[in-house]
């Protein structure tokens, strides 16, 4: 069983007196598998938080299926399930952190008394000892960040949705936060976040899920997506002449000393290996330069879905260029 | 009850307890209700009945204020600074929400309106008026009146901005007051269809001055029972009507 699965989820709104009508997700479909880290990646727009909105009720689809456990996700005991962190929370200014844990907890309904103990602990645990009385109205952004998160782990949920978790997080909330998030996927939490920064999904995502104008354009582990995505394979050597180089395969430049010559993707690389080591060159590297989450993302972004980087990715506006590329080895 | 109904209404008379404006009011209600004294001295007749007169008037006045403030700021704040989000997400109905939200009000009112008929009734002790049982019908019956206000402002909070909340409750407050005169008016309009129209709109919009029994308590008249038993039943209707219109709405709200 999916710990979240969505199926044909479309949403749209009105405006102008409900005269136009905005089509914001046009059928998404996506699972998240129990104990991974899912991240949902889109620019701006794209629909992450109305998806989200959908999954927690804040929106009426209107059409598809939203399942956690395999229950309906508006159902109370799927909710009982779930620890959600909304996009910029704002949380009741007058209360201090316990007072408004111990509300969150309520609303759980689970008795007061069996929650102290457990706040103080989530307390700690999130890093904000020292602070529980002290009223929210004092507390900075990556604090209330920081609440926000222990108010979603009130309840001990098996799955955690949370939308933008590291926006407006300096670099040391973002790492506290990432730690957190992948020490709670060691608990066997499965995880569901949003964001529009790649480095996190790089960082944290066990698999992904590219959203555009409302509409899923990839989804996959991370690490498949990318190496699904081989650019193209540096070959490095030397102890070769320029003209024999030339003979085994036209596209090779000269670095460092050291020869490169750039094969596409899916080029036989024995066979050139084997030439350059027949011609008695020597063999110094051979490099398969794959997409990075960044080059996938900006080549969905402009409509393509054969891995070829954009303008966006190599800064350029030049056709792709292996030598500007940004790849990983 | 249940944990989260209880706890929203906790929160919701928290919310209101920690704020400067309902101290004020609380303050400025306590203050008029004894400058009423100052008042019986300058005016001729019966100074007890001057004092309970113009002390209980501001007593409703504050209090009536109090109920139109917190009530049409309560919901909308929610939606405004989107903490329903957060709540909303967790597993409790819409209806649970704004039936802890009405407790929650409930009770700020009730504590508003005890403040100041503890401080009152020592006032009216230490004037030489002694215990007025009728001073506490009064106000029994001026809760009943908040609490039919309450749930007006929170219908109006749950679909508008405050400002429109605002002037529909003071609207449907003052017609309140008045409604009495529809029921009059009606037998002189001559065409059937208004008479209908007048009379639809007698039993529709809330009559609160049902709930005014100061002359009498002022004059020391006898009360109806079964009019203040009616007066409790009507309260209990609409309030329960209110809320059941209030539920309907937020049900179908959806929070962009």
């Amino acid at each position: 069983m999916k710990a979240l699965e969505i199926k044909g989820l479309k949403k749209s709104f009105r405006s102008n007196f409900l005269i136009k009508k905005f089509n914001i997700l046009k059928g998404i479909d996506l699972d998240v598998e129990k104990g991974e880290i899912y991240g949902f990646l889109g620019p701006n727009g794209a629909g992450k938080t109305t998806t989200i909105k959908c999954i927690m009720g804040l929106l009426s689809p209107d059409s598809g299926e939203v399942r956690v456990d395999g229950l309906p996700a508006h159902a109370a005991a799927a909710r009982q399930r779930i620890g959600f962190l909304p996009e910029n929370p704002y949380f009741y200014d007058y209360l201090t952190a316990r007072e408004f844990l111990l509300f969150s907890a309520s609303l759980f309904n689970i008795p007061e008394k069996e929650m102290r103990d457990k706040v103080a602990a989530l307390i700690h645990r999130v890093g904000l000892s020292g602070h529980e009385d002290l009223k929210l109205r004092k507390f900075s952004k990556g604090m209330i960040q920081r609440l926000g998160l222990a108010q979603a782990l009130v309840n001990d949920p098996d799955l955690l949705i949370l939308d933008e978790p590291f926006s407006g997080l300096d670099p040391v909330g973002r790492k506290d936060l990432r730690l957190l998030i992948l020490a709670l996927r060691e608990q066997g939490k499965t995880v569901f976040f949003s964001s529009h920064i790649l480095q996190d999904m790089e960082l944290m995502a066990d698999r992904v899920g590219i959203i555009l104008a409302g509409t899923i354009r990839r989804q996959g582990k991370l690490s498949e997506l990318i190496a699904r995505s081989t650019q193209y394979v540096e070959v490095v050597c030397d102890r070769i002449a320029p003209k024999e180089l030339a003979r085994i395969h036209p596209d090779h430049a000269l670095r460092d000393n050291q020869s490169v010559l750039t094969l596409a993707g899916d080029a036989d690389v024995n066979l050139v290996v084997e030439s350059i080591i027949h011609s008695g060159g020597r063999i110094l590297a051979v490099n398969p330069v794959k997409m990075t989450l960044e080059d996938i993302f900006f080549s969905e972004m402009a409509g393509g879905a054969n891995g070829v980087p954009t303008s966006q990715s190599n800064g350029t506006g030049a056709p792709p260029n292996p030598s500007t590329l940004g790849g990983k080895p | 009850m249940k944990p989260a109904i209880r706890g929203i209404a906790v929160n919701t008379f928290r919310e209101s307890a920690r704020n400067k404006m309902f101290y004020l009011l609380v303050f400025f209600g306590i203050l008029f209700a004894l400058s009423s004294k100052l008042v019986s001295f300058l005016t001729l007749g019966d100074a007890m009945k001057v004092l309970k007169d113009t002390g209980l008037a501001a007593i409703n006045f504050f209090c009536v204020l109090i109920a139109i403030f917190t009530g049409i700021n309560l919901v909308y704040k929610e939606i405004e600074k989107k903490t329903v989000f957060n709540i909303l997400s967790k597993p409790l109905s819409r209806d649970e929400f704004i039936a802890g939200k009405f407790l929650g009000l409930a009770l700020t009112m009730l504590t508003a309106l005890g403040a100041m008929a503890v401080i009152f009734f020592a006032f009216v002790a230490v004037s030489g008026g002694g215990f007025d049982l009728g001073i506490l019908l009064y106000f029994f019956m001026l809760y009943l009146e908040l609490l039919v206000i309450v749930a007006i402002s929170l219908l109006f909070s749950s679909f508008t901005t405050p400002i429109l909340s605002f002037i529909f409750t003071v609207s449907l407050y003052l017609i309140g007051q008045v409604m009495w005169t529809f029921n009059e008016f009606k037998d002189y309009l001559a065409i059937p269809l208004w008479r209908v129209f007048t009379q639809g709109l007698y039993y529709l919009l809330p009559n609160l001055h049902k709930f005014n029994i100061k002359n009498e308590v002022v004059m020391g008249t006898a009360i109806d029972p079964w009019s203040v038993l009616f007066s409790v039943l009507y309260a209990l209707a609409y309030v329960l009507a209110l809320l059941a219109l209030t539920v309907l709405i937020f049900r179908r709200r959806e929070f962009q």
